[in-house]
């Protein structure tokens, strides 16, 4: 399969990708390009930047087996690729050290992101207080409310974090906000982008960072089982986490990979953000993807109990994962979500993030349908402490 | 000769307005307006949910005009009813989702059967633009690309060969609004396009008043002023649009007559 050798030299996925930005910022994408491609080239990189991994992040993370879980449910062994126990305490560390790297390579002194739930702030609020860059967090009003644990994380660890007050006040306009500031200081500033989406080289560039949670996965089956799992299953907002995990499988059509999008309040509520459920192809944050939008093209407000996944487009490398059946694409709503993440609270005594709570939940439902001989490989991609809060609200409320 | 290669006769000012903004009824009345006031052209700004190269008052403006309800169709309607009182060129500025939800082709036919002379899409450089140049080329309209202090030489030319009707320089590294003063190396950015290209050269982003316009004329061929005008719009006061637009003119004039 040539899902290895993509995106093209235009940062095409089929027909998705590419780098739909302002003039102001084809230079600095040209030279992250140009950069990312010295690094990606440049053994010395990768070695500082695993062993980093290992020795700042706590790689590799454990492959855990979900035994208690999997046999309440009975069917497949479930197994727990364990990112809530990266440092900061999800995924996103792998992706904000590797960009964290290539922006001391390109001299950049100042690096700006945006932050839905919190975990890429803090991520990228970490790093460069180790590594000694100046930070600014966009993040919407909404989710400051939401994940305020991790807006007082990230000011400790020395980062601005920026108010977005803009339309939903959640990832879209944070997102937004981050461009407009990187637009206008983008000679001395890196725009540290926390999902596979956005312009050519960030969704492909952001992949090869995370995909070392796939690699591990791989080498960790093979070595306690001799062999790889059935089905992998992670949720997919942009779809970081999701992209990370599967690529190392691409080539493997025997691994079925299953990205479970937020359903929110339910797949016709319109209160969702199910890009690739219910999304239609467009533009947006430069890059060409599904994306929930109104018959005018206007970007929809989303909705998702889980704030990592409240975006309404998608990266261009899932979207043609859909088109050619190499990964499907299910939805699992705010209701199921919270109990996937209770079901683990209750079996293994580990509290999920909200966002893999919805892969848990999708987990849960196809587990029974198997054998005891066949394996799912969850990406557990966070820890549920930045949860807590809007959990308890939900469970009060009944939802 | 085309409207919008007439507009350079002089010193061009081309105004930028967002439809429906503070309301459909001032759209209709200011940009007739603008015309008699001194423009040489006027984009009209459809309204996108996401507007990133704008600064803070073409988002707000965008905003109040998309919960007014204005869409691309309305927008279409409206440039019709506009160039039937009008001659200067119109031109819609707009981000390319709402131009690929409408369909790349099907909306260069009906800006071209409105009497709009060619479309601005500030998030669609050239290496995006295969499909709306080959469309606009169908409906006779000009795609004008645009051109930015950090653009390197080789991008320079190849919007030089690739834009119509002109190209647009945006003056500084920033989004959208006016500012007290406009980078120094201005000049030096102009005289760069200028020694590739042949097409008129507009500078926009940042102009607030006459001093500057005054400034871009000595270099380029024309000035965009956008944000200074809708914040202008906000008081309701047209004769502070008008003594706006006329200073603007008066500074490109004298300009002009100096050359």
């Amino acid at each position: 399969m040539a899902g290895m050798e993509l995106p093209d030299q235009r940062g095409y996925f089929g027909e998705f990708g590419g780098r739909y930005v302002p003039e102001v910022l084809m230079g600095a994408l040209e030279e992250l390009s140009r950069a990312y491609e010295t690094a990606a080239a440049d053994p010395a990189f990768w070695a500082e930047f695993e062993r980093l991994c290992r020795d700042y992040i706590g790689r590799p993370t454990p492959l855990y087996p979900a035994q208690k879980l999997s046999a309440q449910l009975g069917g497949a062994r479930i197994l727990l690729k364990r990112e809530d126990l990266a440092h900061t305490g999800a995924h996103k560390i792998n992706n904000a050290l590797g960009q964290g790297l290539l922006a001391l390579h390109m001299g950049k002194k100042r690096v700006v992101a945006e932050t839905g739930a919190g975990q890429h702030g803090v991520a990228t609020a970490a790093v460069c207080a180790k590594l000694g860059l100046k930070a600014i967090v966009y993040m919407g009003e909404e989710d400051m409310r939401r994940q305020s644990l991790n807006v007082f994380r990230m000011r400790l660890l020395g980062a601005e974090v920026r108010p977005v007050s803009a339309g939903s006040r959640t990832l879209k306009e944070a997102i937004t906000e981050a461009i407009r500031d990187w637009v206008t200081n983008v000679e001395d500033t890196h725009y540290l982008l926390g999902s596979c989406v956005g312009p050519h080289p960030y969704p492909r560039m952001v992949r090869d960072f995370q995909a070392i949670v796939g690699k591990e996965s791989r080498d960790q089956m093979l070595a306690a089982y001799g062999r790889l799992p059935d089905y992998i299953i992670a949720c997919v907002g942009g779809g970081s986490n999701a992209i990370g995990i599967f690529h190392p499988f691409v080539d493997d059509p025997q691994v079925q990979l299953i990205g479970v999008e937020a359903a929110g309040k339910g797949l016709d509520t319109g209160q969702h953000s199910a890009s690739l459920a219910r999304g239609r192809v467009g533009v947006l944050h430069g890059t060409k993807s599904y994306l929930l939008q109104d018959e005018q093209g206007q970007i929809s407000l989303t909705h998702s109990i889980a704030a990592g996944l409240d975006y309404p487009g998608v990266g261009p490398e899932h979207c043609y994962y859909r088109e050619t059946g190499r990964a499907s694409y299910v939805a699992v709503t705010d209701r199921e979500a919270l109990d996937g993440f209770q079901l683990l609270c209750a079996t293994e005594g580990i509290i999920p993030a909200l966002e893999p709570a919805h892969a848990i939940y999708h987990a849960a439902q196809l587990a029974p349908q198997l054998s005891p001989e066949q394996f799912i490989l969850i990406n557990l991609s966070g820890r549920g402490d930045k949860d807590i809060n809007t959990v308890a609200e939900a469970l009060r409320e009944g939802l | 000769m085309s409207r919008l290669a007439a507009a350079f006769r002089r010193k061009a000012l081309i105004a930028y307005v967002t439809v429906g903004y503070p309301s459909v009824e001032a759209t209709l009345e200011i940009v007739p307006a603008l015309e008699g006031w001194g423009c040489d052209g006027v984009e009209l700004g459809i309204p996108f949910s996401d507007p990133l190269a704008d600064g803070a008052t073409i988002q707000q403006a965008s905003f109040t005009a998309l919960e007014r309800g204005i869409t691309p169709k309305l927008c279409l309607e409206l440039a019709a009813e506009l160039r039937s009182q009008m001659t200067i060129p119109l031109l819609f500025m707009t981000y390319y989702n709402p131009v690929l939800s409408f369909g790349v082709d099907a909306f260069c036919q009906a800006s071209a059967r409105s009497g709009v002379d060619g479309l601005i899409i500030p998030d669609l450089p050239p290496e995006e633009g295969q499909e709306l140049e080959t469309a606009t080329r169908n409906y006779g309209l000009d795609l004008v690309y645009l051109l930015a202090p950090t653009s390197r030489p080789e991008r320079i030319q190849q919007v030089a060969q690739r834009s119509r009707g002109f190209i647009y320089l945006v003056s500084l590294t920033g989004v959208t609004g006016p500012r007290d003063r406009l980078p120094p190396g201005l000049e030096a950015f102009v005289s760069r396009v200028r020694a590739q290209s042949s097409l008129p050269l507009c500078v926009g982003f940042g102009i607030a008043g006459p001093e500057q316009a005054k400034r871009v004329a000595q270099v380029a061929d024309g000035v965009i002023v956008g944000s200074r005008l809708i914040q202008l719009m906000e008081t309701g006061d047209p004769s502070e649009q008008q003594g706006f637009i006329q200073q603007l003119r008066q500074a490109l004039d004298f300009q002009g007559n100096q050359l």
